[in-house]
Parts: C-alpha cells; structure tokens; sequence
C-alpha cells in the first residue's frame, strides 16, 4: 500500500495546518511518511505545496505521481493535475474549475462559516481527504486540542465531521504497523544531534533553509540548558562559536551558501589555531541569494575548499535524518579529536523533508571529548608531537597553566613568529594530524548490489532518491547498485575503486550543474565519469526521474 | 610595573604608547590579584592587537576586527575567566564595527580596551575611523575628508553602561580606569588614547599631552552630562570615567548560569531523551 496526496494553495490558506494534522493523523497510526515541502520565499500568497506520501513500509524519497491533489485554489489544479493518476482524486471547494472528471468539489466554505469558523475550511477537506482512505478521526482530538483552545477545537472536529459525511472511499489502506518512531526533518535531527553531543553553544545568523536549526534549539535552550545566540552576522556567528569552542565548551554555527561565504575566514581561524568546530552548511541553489527556499548541491567544492591557506576540514554531506543525527554527534567527535573544522552538508530537500525514522538510539552516541585534563607545568598548546595531534587543556582550570591560540603562525605556545623552521613544522604538524584523520573516514553506503553491472553515484540528500530507485531498477533486472558518499572530504575511495573495476557503466547523480562529485573522484582518484543525471533547476530530483534518465543512458 | 605576567620581546617601535598600556594592564590584573590563567586576553589584529602575545595570561589572537565575538563568547561559556579584549582602533571601529554595536547590546561582562592611535598602525599608516578632518597620511594625500566617528557617544547612545577615555601617558590614571572597567559587571570600554611614534604624525604624545585633562567632579551618572563631557574634543580631551550605569548583563538572562558556568554544565541524556521523544 502506497499514497501519494498533495495539498497546494497560498501562504496563509491554512495548508500547514492541514499537512501537518494529516501528517500526524497517518504517522501516529502507524504508517510512514515522506512529506516534501515546495514552497516560495514570501510569507503570503504564491503557489506552495507539500506532497505527502505515506506507506505501511519504510520510504525514503517523494514521489512525482499523485493519487489526490487537495486544491486550495485553482492554481494548484492547475498545476498539477498533469500528475494526478487515471483513479486519482482532486478534492477541492466549489470555486474550483475544472473540465476533468476526476475533480470532486465539496462546499468546504460554506460549511465551515455555517460552523461558525470560515477557517476550518481546509478541516472539512481533512475531513473529507481521510475519508477518501476510509480513515476515521482516530487521533483528530488529540491533535487539536494541542495546538487550539477548546472552542476552536470543538469547532474544527464539527467541520472534520462535515467533511467525513461528503464523500465516499476510494482507496484501500492497511491496518498501520503501530511503533514508536519519529516524524521529523533534517534540520530537527541535526538539532537533536547536536544536544545529544552536549553541545553547549549554537550561534548564528538566520538563512533559508538553515534557520530552522536554531529555531528548533532555541525553543529547548533552556530545559536542555545551553546558549542560543542569533549573531549580528555570519562573521560574528563563526567567530563566537570558535571563542566557545576555544574555552571548551562544544559549539556550532549553522548557515546556508551565503552566509558561509561570509565565514570563509573564520572558517580558516579554526583551522590554524586548531578549534574544534562544526558548521551545518544548508544549501540552497546560488549563487548570492539565488533561491531562497529551495534545494541545490551546488557547495560541495566550495565547502572543501573554502579559505585561503592550507588545513584540514572534514566534511560530511548528510544522507537522511537519521544519518544527520548520527553524524552531527560523530561530528564533533572528529571535530575535537582532530581539533579542527567538521562541515556537516545538507541542503533544502533533507532540511525541510518531514519523514518517519526510526527512534534515535542514544545508547548508540558516543561523546568522547579529547581533552587534557592534567596539563604539565611547561604545558604547550601547540606541542609538536608524533601524531599532529597536541593534547587540548583549557583555560581557566589549571594554575600555572595558561593557553594562548593564535591566528597567525605561531610556535608550539601559540606565540607570533616567522620563523621558517616553526612555519614548517607547524604547517606539517596540522598536514600529519588531518591524514590521520582519514583513518577515521567513512566509505560510501551500498545500495543494491555491491559491485553492480550499472552503478550509480550521489552524495548527501540524494541518497533517498537513490535508494528507491535501485530497488525499483532492481526489481526489473538486478544489475544496479548506488554508491552515496557521506563522508566526502578527504574523500573515501575504497569502495569506488573496486566498484570501477568491476562496473560497466558508472552514472553519477547530483543536484548541480558541473558534476561535482566527478570532478572531485577525478582529481582524486583520476578515474573519469562520463555519464551524469544532473538536476539544477532547485526542484529535488525524484527516484522516478532518475529510473527514467538512467534507462536512457545505460 | 609587575613581572607575574612576564615579560616578552615585543615588536613595537620604541617610544609607541602601547608598552605604557601592556605596563597597566599587568599592574592592574596585579593589583586585582588575579592569576595569570584566570585571565583570557583577546586581541583581533594589528599592533595593539599583538598584546596578548606579550603578556602571560590565556590568550586568543584571533581576526582583524573580530576580537569581540570571540570574546564574547569565550566569557559566556566560561564567565569564571576575566575576559579583556586588548585591540586597536582600525579593529575595533572599522572593521569590527558591526560587532562593536551590537556587543554593547549584548553587554557581556567583558571590558574592551581600545587602543586608538588614530591611525593604522601594523598596515602602515593609513587613517583609521578615528582619524581627525584634514589628517594627512601617505593614503589621504589631500587630507581625511570622511567625519571621525566618536566611538564614546556613539557607546553612550547604544546604551553602554561603562564608558571611559584614558591616555596612555597617563598611566596610574590609566590603571584606575582599568581596575574599575574590570570590575564593572557588564560591558565596560576604554577607549585609550596611544601615540603612534610612526605614523601618526599629528596626533602625538605632546599633542596629546597638551590636551588631556582628568576629569574632575563629574557625575558620571548623568547620561546627559557624559554626551557633553563624550564629545569634547580638539582644543581639550577629558579623560576619565565619562558613564557608569549598574545594568543586569547578558548572562544573568538565564537562570541557570547563576549555579556555574556554562562549561561545567551538561545536557542530561534524560532531557535528550524526552526531546527525541516529542518527535514520536
Ligand atoms: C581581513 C583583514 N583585512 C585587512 C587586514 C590588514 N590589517 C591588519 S591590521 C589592520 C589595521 C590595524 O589598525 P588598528 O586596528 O588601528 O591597529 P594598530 O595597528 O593601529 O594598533 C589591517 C588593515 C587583515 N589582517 N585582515
Ligand atoms: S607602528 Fe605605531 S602603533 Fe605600531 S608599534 Fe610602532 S608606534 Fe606603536
Ligand atoms: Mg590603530
């Protein structure tokens, strides 16, 4: 069993409202869910839409064929009923037009202002909308009453009642597989990593479609006791978070494309006076403003690169929320094992996703802390050492002991200097420490079968598209598997040479336009990839698509 | 002048003002009894902003103009550190403005000591946003045409509750101002006036000199009194506590930093547990 609903109308319509109680009403029943969200950089009106998919298995990715478009307004007809399947429903209010039969109208309006709330009109389409599944108002009570006072909650029951009684059900579902799992997003699991870490001190500066990171946290800053600062800009931001980060406590700044662009310097400050730091880097088409509220995988070299000199950064694209919960902990594991900046990389489609996962294991993470707790008297902040690595005391906690970091070159105290020799070992000494730190990096995840006739390749987000359409592939003729990277600098070869040797055909998959990720196994690994599925238009790829320009190229 | 915090080669040119303000600041932490690693020093970059090498306390030497977020933070995240920021005028007004305003704001109990030379220092001579109308340098051949920006009013109107101008030729006057910035609880800045023997030809120590007088029976109370006494300038220069007001500073915002600092404090498993759990 498998649905697929898009709900669309104008900012301000009460769409939210509505996915989100639809949202909940399937997850707390025990399906799962995938919930794309589109919709455009303006607080009112526009064309926005989410499209909720929901299953009694696991899903990973949205899907482009729809089974019932809810219309808000004629525009989301419009729009979309090019995708609506032959047994598909468009459910609308009576404004809408349409010639097509499939559109069934219900006078959602004036019901609801006979209720006595012309804002419960989208309540009488929910109404209606489970009803199409044949799904009652099980949890509907519940869900209302936590977000409304009693009247209004009253009044949108009434209204979902109405909606319920106008239509007849047309499509089957199964009984849900009950379990405590999460519906969540991205952004919401890098935030629960983050605190699971013990962070102690986010700061940043909002951008779509990173903000909600530090919307999420500020609203727990107190009960989970930890800093939550909105930075005067992204300088200040980064730069907070390395002076947190320089007296111990773990701290994270968060941005999208621009915004890192601005803590390009920064960046580099952590790098040399050796500041373990983790920056979520969103991305979102640019350059500059570019679009706002939608998804690109278009920084990847620019994360990797980012900043004038020569350090070590670790950057890890996210593959699905649970991936960025465990990441974003492992994150600063790295960061503070290595002393040095971890990037984790996600963009618009992961962020702003809400799916069901599994429930977050904390007996799963880890917080090793790396740090010197009993520093000699003749102590050194930048001791020169076998590994690179030179023991990390902090300030404060020793008499005797002092700790100096520095932004210029500087001798093992952290003292000024322009000594060549000094330049050298310290330029090598952070070299050592970041090629050990590979020994820490993660291959690529296997999808399908390894070592596979036609492989595919992706990073980050793009591994739940990925991940449905080599299932799908497979079920033809199974020949195909998927290597998607996570770990992605210093970028992890291993699997990808052996897969080379044996493969056919290799086809990259990436939401930019200059294949990023061939370019880097290229310079990596001097192997060249011929054939992309290159998407740029800020619109998430779809499994569907890929299948379709996969079979086309193979 | 005390050794506690040892003393170092520096790379100043001789006669510079910034020694007489290393001297003080040595004094004072001396005088306020506090241990070298007790002490977090944050300069940015320039030369003022090389003081934190020359002295031993923690230190962090971090970006042009970005002293104060570091800072900042560093104080937030442990405030049982005495945190000082030591950095010049160019960092702190210019390429640092933004932080500058929106720190006062912020008022965290850190004191910032300005090293203002009225000119780029460590870049050779540039003017600086403290440079005076008509200043000549090798880069205003035709003299400065853009306003000085007064860094005390422009402290006083965004509600700076310590406000204060000391001269670095004027050093027991300087370590009493310093005592008292340290002391205050909340964001306190000194904006000290320091000759460049290099390249400030105008603004120099007997300009200054001639000029500085410490102030006597002011109300430092007065907001509208500091205006006045803040924008006296040219023909006399105050010097002097020009503003104190008692204010709750940043991190009496959150209850929990009353118990202990930041640093020493987790996020239990229990309460991450119950977070991941409202996502069910
Ligand atoms: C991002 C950046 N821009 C420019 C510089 C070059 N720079 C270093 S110090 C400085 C100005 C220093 O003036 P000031 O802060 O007044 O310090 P002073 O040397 O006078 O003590 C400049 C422009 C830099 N280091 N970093
Ligand atoms: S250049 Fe000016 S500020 Fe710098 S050390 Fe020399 S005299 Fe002092
Ligand atoms: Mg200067």
């Amino acid at each position: 069993m498998e649905y697929n609903v898009l709900i669309g109308g104008e900012a301000g319509q009460g769409m939210k409202t509505l996915t989100s109680v639809f949202s909940q009403m399937i997850h707390k029943r025990g399906f799962y869910l995938f919930t794309l969200a589109d919709y455009m950089s303006r607080v009112r009106g526009g064309h926005n839409f989410f499209q909720l998919r929901f299953s009694d298995d696991k899903l990973y990715s949205h899907c482009e064929k729809l089974d019932v478009i809810i219309a808000l307004n004629q525009e989301t007809c419009d729009l979309h009923l090019g995708r609506l399947k032959e047994d598909g429903v468009v459910l609308a209010d009576t404004n809408v037009k349409s010639n097509d039969s499939r559109l069934v109208t219900i006078k959602a309006k004036e019901l609801a202002t006979e209720v006595g709330n012309v804002r419960t009109m989208s309540t009488v389409l929910l109404g209606a909308l489970l009803k199409l599944f044949g799904l009652d108002e099980e949890y509907l009570e519940e869900i209302f009453s936590h977000k409304f006072n009693e009247k209004i909650t009253n009044q949108n029951l009434e209204s979902y009642q109405r909606g319920q009684s106008l239509v007849e059900q047309k499509f089957k579902t199964s009984k849900g597989n009950k379990a405590e799992r999460l519906l969540i997003n991205g952004n919401q699991a890098i935030a629960l990593g983050a605190l699971a870490a013990n962070m102690k001190f986010y700061s940043a500066y909002p951008m779509t479609p990173a903000t909600s990171i530090m919307s999420y946290l500020v609203t727990k800053a107190e009960e989970a006791k930890i800093i939550v600062e909105q930075a005067e800009d992204e300088i200040a931001a980064i730069n907070m978070a390395i002076g947190a980060a320089s007296v111990g406590v773990r701290a994270m700044t968060g941005t999208s494309g621009g915004g890192f662009s601005l803590m390009v310097e920064g960046l580099g400050l952590a790098g040399i006076a050796e500041i373990p730091l983790v920056i979520a880097l969103v991305q979102r088409p640019g350059p500059a403003t570019g679009l706002p509220t939608r998804t690109e995988q278009a920084d990847l070299k620019f994360a990797i690169n980012a900043s004038q000199g020569e350090f070590g950064r670790i950057v890890i694209s996210l593959n699905s929320p649970e991936d960025a919960f465990y990441q974003t902990t492992r994150a600063f594991n790295l960061a503070e094992k290595y002393q040095l900046p971890v990037i984790l990389l996600s963009d618009q489609y992961l962020a702003d996703a809400t799916q069901t996962v599994n429930l977050f294991d904390l007996d799963k993470v880890a917080i090793e802390r790396s740090i010197e707790d009993e520093p000699s008297s003749d102590y050194k902040r930048y001791a020169l050492s076998e590994t690179g690595i030179s023991p990390r005391a902090l300030p404060g906690y020793h008499s005797g002991v002092v700790i100096n970091h520095d932004s210029d070159e500087h001798d093992e105290e952290g003292n000024i200097t322009e000594s060549a020799q000094v330049r050298n070992d310290m330029v090598n000494k952070r070299a050592m420490k970041f090629s050990l730190a590979k020994n820490d990096i993660q291959e690529p995840k296997v999808l399908g079968i390894e070592n596979p006739q036609i492989l595919l390749l992706g990073w980050g987000s793009t591994y739940s598209q990925l991940k449905d359409a080599v299932e799908l592939l497979n079920e033809n003729e199974r020949r195909y598997g998927a290597l998607v990277f996570g770990d992605i600098w210093p970028l992890p070869t291993k699997k990808f040479l052996d897969s080379y040797k044996t493969s056919e055909k290799i086809i990259n998959v990436e939401q930019n336009s200059t294949a990023q990720l061939a370019s880097l196994i290229k310079e990596t690994t001097g192997k060249d990839i011929d054939l992309n599925i290159l998407r740029y238009d800020g619109r998430p790829l779809s499994a569907d698509e890929i299948i379709e320009k996969v079979l086309e190229v193979e | 002048m005390s050794t506690k915090y040892a003393t170092y080669e520096t790379a100043w040119c001789p006669g510079c003002g910034n020694f007489a303000i290393l001297d003080a600041l040595k004094d004072t932490l001396n005088k306020l009894n506090l241990s070298p690693h007790q002490v977090l020093v944050v300069g940015g970059i320039g030369q003022a902003a090389k003081l934190p090498q020359y002295i031993n306390t923690n230190g962090f030497e971090g970006l042009h103009g970005r002293a104060l977020p570091v800072a900042i933070a560093a104080k937030i995240a442990n405030h049982n550190l005495k945190v000082i920021v030591n950095t010049g005028d160019g960092d702190s007004y210019g390429e640092g403005g933004n932080h500058f305003i929106h720190n006062i704001r912020r008022n965290v109990d850190i004191t910032h000591f300005v090293h203002d030379n009225q000119i780029y220092g460590l870049t050779k001579g540039q003017s600086s946003p403290t440079s005076g109308l008509g200043h000549v340098t090798d880069f205003t051949p035709n003299g400065v045409f853009n306003k000085p920006l007064n860094p005390l009013t422009m402290a006083l109107s965004l509600g700076a509750g310590f406000v204060a101008r000391a001269f670095s030729g004027e050093k027991d006057h300087l370590v009493e101002i310093m005592q008292e910035a340290i002391n205050y609880k909340g964001y306190a800045i000194v904006d000290i006036l320091q000759p460049c023997v290099s390249f400030n030809k105008v603004n120099t120590f007997a300009w200054y000199k001639d000029r500085v007088y410490k102030l006597k029976d002011h109300d430092y109370k007065d907001k509208v009194k500091a205006f006045e006494v803040a924008n006296i300038w040219d023909e006399e220069i105050p010097i002097g506590i020009i503003y104190k007001e008692e204010m709750p500073s940043y991190t009496d915002n959150f209850g929990f930093l009353k118990e202990k600092p930041l640093i020493e404090q987790d996020t239990s498993k229990e309460t991450v547990k119950k977070l991941i759990e409202d996502f069910i």
